[in-house]
């Protein structure tokens, strides 16, 4: 049944496509209708899997002469990304209500990037999780590069370079571990049992590992994030915080950790300190934690605060999986979500409710605008994401940046110490773009806004009620999602991550 | 030599045959009936006659598929051979219907026979493993496109690039001569098989390794592979769309087919190994270097370009490097993945030069800039140029992606054991990564810049309209369930 989420959203861009043209208000609704009639496949499947262990969902034979099929399978993992990809899809497209220009094209490109995000957390055969992570490249490039803001055509091939730089490595290892091993399977359920030789694992895990971490944001390949991030458009940059940078890190888990375990194990050597992968990629992401919040502290733009903040919280993910520890694990797919939902909800503030209204995003002008009068409901939104944000306990930020914390403690308890650090500057920076751009001083010179800005829309409350509610949900109750994790990551799958030597 | 009818002879090559009558019909009914027809039904009424020889060859190679092996190589047909036919027959069914309509010459019915001419050079190259008739086909396929190149009259740059092509495709082919008459020297049989029977030998003869150079640097000519690609730029910039087209297309395929046949069978026992750590000499090795040179050279100079026609020349270039991998790996499986490969990139190139003949039609060019904003001018040729360049680009589910995964797997699942060859995978990798940028460029240009003021839609005639979809169509569907081409190859 959650095959149809793909299909859905393929059929959706389809019935747009045959839309006749200048339909704006037709668009949207198909665009909202297929997107929770996804959301609604996903929720359904959500409440039948009890435990997150791993359900096929379709398997068909696709290439049978080179032993390919068509398998799309779901566990604990796919299913809470499922779960947020639905949910960013829905507020998304609220938060692109105001869509007008070539609003047709729009929703088709966005919604052929959901059933491609949709399929790669449902693949179970690498060559058909390749496929679907390549075509999510395309319309990422049109939907900056045509509806953008700041420097778009620059953002947009800067972004769709990098990823694609990324899936050429990945692409590598594909065909390589397709070769050695046999060239009979690209199974991932098959290949994950596979003896790989160590000595293929250990060039093939760090290839993956950079090729889907640079959609992650892994410190230093980052650098498409904030840029690509900013010139998006509102929905655009939703999904690519909330949802395709996920799709790097999901690579990161369910190909490179799971495929080559090995990869992580120690070189027998030391150089400048590093003894294998494992301490590479975790220093990797500590410095993209640190880092991504220093930057994120004397941005100017608004919205290059929300995008440095996404490296720095992507950073948690990362250096979570590289914890090799259960409760890392399991605190980096739940930060995950919880980046997902809130990096969303930030970005809708920022893109939507405040440069479409007061369009412009610079700090400094923003503070002598005196928003919180202008749209408090801007102003409380942004208030309660920010405090989401810096882990305020109740909010799903908090129980995944603990865990993650807690399982680095137990594997570098320094790089524990400089996460907290990097928690530290995350509440300074959040602090500031809100002083700065709701509640600036009303000092003198200040300009009452002339003309009174458009007030709040319905769809995009509805939209920050749904991404708030998910987050306190979480936060309260982290069960919900953890109750499918967990499992997840103790099937038979991921035996050669927790059987790895010297572990 | 057993005694040998000539009219068994006949009925073995009758495709061919077909073709040419059909190529005669186009000539004696325009010459005869239509002289003083107004050139749209003179048009239509040729490549109508010319689909319907080269459907009816289609027809007889299904209705009769032969097995044979004739005059000590001269003809070999075997159900691969004809399948290649088969491709190459529709891709002249296609070039010739895109034909219809278009302007550039008044001589119509030549136009068409030349093309059905060439086609039947092609069918003969491959299905022929002797020097000789090899080197007679490929003539009779080289003049034809020569002339094809030169056939706008009215342009000054058509006549420049059929003389350059002219000048270059001469001392190729002296090359492939010299090469060939070398071969004959040392082995005393023209047939390919005999050749590599007397190859074998611990040590490589050094003339050996003179002709393998020498009919590498004669074929790489017609793959247009660096450094041997000098003359793709200019013709496919200058020579008439159609003619580009069918020159980038079907020609291709038949000189992959060639190059193939005369590298792996002609010369078994020389192969040498280009293997990281593992090198040998023999003809791996050169191909291996012009492959990875054109890989390089390709894309590289492909990102400067910026009228499309000479974009698609260097990535022609690029992707013949591609295609060069099929051969160096020399297995059954490689060898399908490089029909497989050519095939579909074929078809790809075909459909991306309607697209261009159309806007040049429209807007009398073919720089970036005259590709401005075409998705709101006519949305469904931009679409299919989406396809098309994604494809090149290796953008899944598109043919052009499962076409390099096959190609690439092949090449290392050629060395077992061993994943010698992985340094030439991770350039071509590296390269095609490198390859998405030109061709989003193009893009950029069809989806987001917006048009010049004032323009209108395009009209675009129904028939054009219905071939392009039909080759998106066919790009998508070859990607998506490449089996359908696979268990055929």
């Amino acid at each position: 049944m959650l095959a149809w989420t793909i299909y859905i959203s393929f059929l959706g861009v389809l019935v747009l496509l045959l839309l006749p043209k200048n339909s704006v208000r037709a668009a949207r609704i198909v665009a909202l209708l297929t997107a929770i009639a996804g959301f609604a496949v996903i929720a359904a499947g959500f409440l039948q899997q009890r435990s997150g262990e791993l359900v096929t969902v379709a398997r068909v034979p696709w290439i049978p002469s080179l032993g390919i099929e068509y398998h799309l399978a779901s566990d604990g993992i796919s299913l809470t990304l499922l779960l947020l990809t639905g949910i960013v899809a829905v507020s998304g497209i609220l938060f692109s209500w105001n869509m007008e220009h070539r609003a047709r094209e729009f929703f088709a490109f966005y919604l052929a990037l959901i059933g491609s995000v949709y399929g790669v957390f449902l693949s179970f055969d690498l060559l058909l999780l390749f496929v679907f992570y390549e075509l999510a490249i395309i319309p990422k490039y049109f939907l900056i590069a045509i509806w953008g803001s700041t420097r778009r055509e620059y953002a947009a091939m800067k972004l769709v370079l990098y990823s694609f730089a990324g899936s050429a490595m990945v692409l590598i290892v594909l065909v390589a571990a397709y070769v050695v091993a046999g060239s009979r399977t690209l199974d991932l359920v098959q290949l994950a049992q596979f003896p790989f030789p160590v000595h293929f694992q250990m060039w093939a895990f760090p290839l993956v590992f950079v090729g889907f971490g640079i959609l992650a944001g892994l410190w230093p390949f980052h650098t498409w994030a904030p840029t690509g991030h900013v010139a998006a458009p509102t929905g655009a940059s939703m999904l690519l915080a909330g949802v395709v940078m996920k799709l790097g890190a999901y690579g990161c888990l369910r190909v490179a950790m799971m495929l080559f375990p090995r990869g992580l194990d120690a070189w027998g050597f030391h150089v400048l300190g590093f003894g294998s992968w494992r301490d590479v990629f975790a220093l990797l992401a500590l410095i993209g934690i640190v880092y991504g919040a220093m930057v994120a502290l004397v941005q100017r733009d608004f919205k290059f605060v929300v995008g440095y903040s996404s490296v720095s919280h992507m950073g948690f993910v990362l250096l979570g999986l590289m914890t090799l520890q259960q409760i890392g694990l399991d605190g980096a797919v739940l930060q995950m979500f919880s980046h997902g939902i809130l990096s969303g909800l930030l970005f809708a503030v920022v893109g939507r409710m405040v440069y479409d209204r007061a369009h412009t995003r610079d700090l400094a002008e923003l503070e002598k605008t005196h928003l919180s009068k202008a749209i408090p409901f801007a102003a409380g939104t942004f208030v309660v994401a920010a405090m989401a944000s810096i882990g305020l306990p109740g909010f799903s930020g908090f129980v995944a940046e603990v865990q993650v914390i807690l399982g680095a403690w137990h594997a570098f308890p320094l790089f524990a110490v400089g996460a907290g650090v990097g928690i530290v500057i995350g509440i300074a920076y959040t602090w500031r773009a809100m002083q700065k751009a709701f509640f600036g001083a009303p000092s003198r010179g200040t300009v009452a806004v002339a003309s009174p800005l458009p007030p709040i829309t319905l769809p995009e409350r509805l939209g920050a009620f749904i991404l708030i509610g998910v987050s306190i949900l979480i936060g309260l109750y982290p069960q919900l999602l953890l109750r499918v994790i967990v499992p997840a990551l103790h099937s038979p799958l991921f035996d050669g991550l927790w059987k790895g030597s010297g572990r | 030599m057993t005694a040998f009818s000539y009219l068994s002879l006949l009925h073995l090559v009758l495709p061919e045959v077909i073709v040419v009558i059909a190529a005669l019909c186009v000539l004696s009914v325009d010459l005869m009936f239509l002289r003083t027809a107004e050139a749209r039904l003179r048009g239509s009424v040729g490549a109508l006659l010319s689909v319907a020889g080269c459907a009816a060859a289609i027809g007889w190679i299904l209705h009769t598929p032969q097995t044979a092996n004739v005059l000590n190589g001269m003809l070999v047909l075997n159900p691969l051979a004809q399948r290649v036919q088969i491709a190459l027959l529709i891709l002249t069914m296609l070039t010739v219907l895109i034909f219809i309509g278009s302007t550039f010459t008044e001589h119509i019915s030549e136009y068409l026979s030349l093309i059905l001419l060439a086609t039947v050079s092609m069918m003969f190259l491959v299905s022929t493993q002797n020097l000789l008739v090899i080197f007679l086909s490929l003539e009779l396929l080289s003049l034809s496109l020569y002339i094809l190149a030169a056939f706008n009259k009215r342009s000054t740059r058509s006549a420049e690039a059929a003389l350059k092509y002219f000048i270059f495709g001469g001392i190729s082919a002296a090359f492939l001569l010299f090469g060939f008459s070398l071969l004959y020297g040392l082995s005393n049989s023209i047939n390919l098989t005999s050749i590599a029977s007397t190859l074998h030998g611990p040590a490589l003869d050094p003339l050996l390794l003179v002709a393998i150079v020498m009919v590498m640097v004669g074929l790489g000519f017609k793959v247009a592979a660096a450094p041997f690609h000098f003359w793709a730029p200019d013709v496919y910039q200058g020579a008439p769309t159609i003619s580009a087209g069918f020159i980038a297309s079907s020609s291709k395929v038949a000189s992959f087919f060639l190059l193939y046949q005369v590298m792996v069978i002609g010369l078994a026992g020389a192969e040498g190994s280009s293997a990281w750590h593992g090198y040998a000499s023999g003809w791996v090795p050169v191909v291996a270097i012009v492959a990875a040179l054109s890989m390089v050279l390709g894309n590289l100079v492909a990102i400067m370009q910026t009228s499309v026609r000479r974009l698609l020349a260097y990535s022609a270039i690029a992707h013949g490097g591609y295609t060069l991998l099929g051969v160096l790996s020399h297995t059954d499986q490689s060898f399908s993945a490089l029909l497989y490969y050519a095939i579909t990139y074929a078809l790809t190139v075909l459909g991306a030069f309607v697209v261009v003949a159309l806007v040049e039609e429209e807007t009398g060019g073919d720089t970036l800039s005259h590709f401005a904003g075409l998705s709101r001018r006519a949305p469904v040729a931009a679409f299919c140029m989406m396809i098309f360049m994604l494809s090149l680009a290796g953008i899944p589910p598109l043919a052009g992606f499962f076409g390099k995964f096959y190609l690439f797997s092949a090449a290392l699942a050629s060395t077992p054991g061993t994943i010698g060859l992985l340094w030439l995978v991770i350039l071509a990798i590296a390269m095609s990564a490198v390859s998405l940028y030109y061709y989003l460029k193009v893009l950029k240009y069809i989806y987001v810049t917006d048009p010049p003021a004032g323009t209108a839609p395009i009209r675009i005639s129904v028939l054009r309209q219905a071939v392009l979809c039909l080759i998106a169509l066919s790009v998508v569907l070859l990607g998506c369930a490449p089996n359908l081409l696979l268990h055929w190859l």
